[in-house]
């Protein structure tokens, strides 16, 4: 399986997933730059964190206007897995790929911090691995995360059953709507999300929670493959 | 031909930066202010003297790229 992690000017995150992957399943990684016009060689995108474009104007609007976007809205719509974290969800909501927008968090401030999630939604390609209702410790870090969408928008994610993963409990560090931490496209093959599970991928880095994210998606791949590949 | 542009937090989506400001106004004791809504101005030279074609290019540029129009609004002003 081979993934590609895309490179904006701004992004701080790419390394971090790069090293996810290399280390929690050791499949081929590269980066990709931003101008790249070219994504047929790769089964799983990796839209990281960061501040793309310095995040000016909005997070994520002109970023969703690198050449590399339409590549990725290709690969979506091919039925490729694309995992959004952070500015790579506000870049994906831009994108129109997912439905709703990221606001400023209710309390104004930037937060960094261990967040608990609970898995609302385990039957995707990207949460597999995880127990329905399971409790994980992923670490956030955003400004911007207060995910927003209107009523018939939310009942939409509810009936498709598009809600991932929620902030646990009463821990919702950024007032998005209905504790909102992370959602899917329709189809389950494009997620966004503004915890960073690349950053929980060993228990040096304070959990390992993040790492059946990425194993999650190995399997995934693997099924639709038949099971052929080692490694 | 100069264009300006606004871009606001629709009303019905929470401003948090409007709010904050609005609550420093109460501390300082202009109690008088009620809803504070923060949003950007830009201002944009058109090479154009075709009023409604500015018009046109405008709401595409407002649309696509200046308003994320889940969460905000836009209007714009077009002088000379």
């Amino acid at each position: 399986m081979k993934f590609a992690v895309i490179v904006f000017p701004g992004s701080n995150c790419d390394i971090d997933c790069y090293k996810a992957v290399e280390d929690t399943i050791g499949q081929e990684v590269d980066y990709v730059w931003h101008t790249a016009t070219d994504l047929s060689a790769y089964d799983a995108i990796l839209v990281p964190g960061g501040f793309s474009y310095g995040d000016y104007l909005r997070c994520g609007a002109i970023a969703r206007f690198a050449p590399v976007m339409n590549e990725v809205v290709k690969a979506a719509e091919a039925g490729k897995f694309v995992l959004g974290i952070c500015n790579g969800f506000q870049i994906l909501t831009e994108a129109g790929l997912l439905p709703g927008a990221l606001r400023r968090n209710s309390g104004m401030k930037f937060i960094c911090q261990q967040t608990l999630l609970e898995v609302a939604n385990n039957n995707t390609a990207f949460t597999s691995q995880y127990s329905a209702g399971e409790i994980i410790d992923i670490p956030i870090a955003h400004g911007e995360g207060n995910y927003y969408c209107d009523d018939e928008t939310l009942a939409q994610l509810k009936a498709n059953n598009q809600i991932v993963f929620r902030y646990a409990g009463d821990t919702n560090p950024n007032g998005s709507v209905e504790n909102i931490a992370g959602i899917s496209n329709v189809r389950g093959n494009v997620v966004g999300m503004m915890p960073h599970p690349e950053r929980a991928v060993d228990q040096l880095l304070g959990s390992e929670d993040g790492k059946r994210m990425f194993t999650s998606i190995l399997n995934a791949w693997r099924e639709q493959h038949g099971a052929a590949v080692n490694g | 031909m100069k264009a300006k542009v606004y871009v606001t937090i629709k009303e019905n989506v929470l401003d948090p930066q409007g709010s904050a400001v609005q609550g420093a106004l109460h501390t300082m004791g202009f109690e008088e202010v009620g809803k504070v809504r923060i949003g950007k101005y830009l201002e944009l030279n058109l090479d154009t003297s075709d009023r409604a074609e500015a018009e046109a290019r405008l709401t595409a540029m407002c649309e696509k790229l200046l308003a994320n129009t889940v969460v905000e609004d836009f209007r714009f002003e077009l002088e000379g």
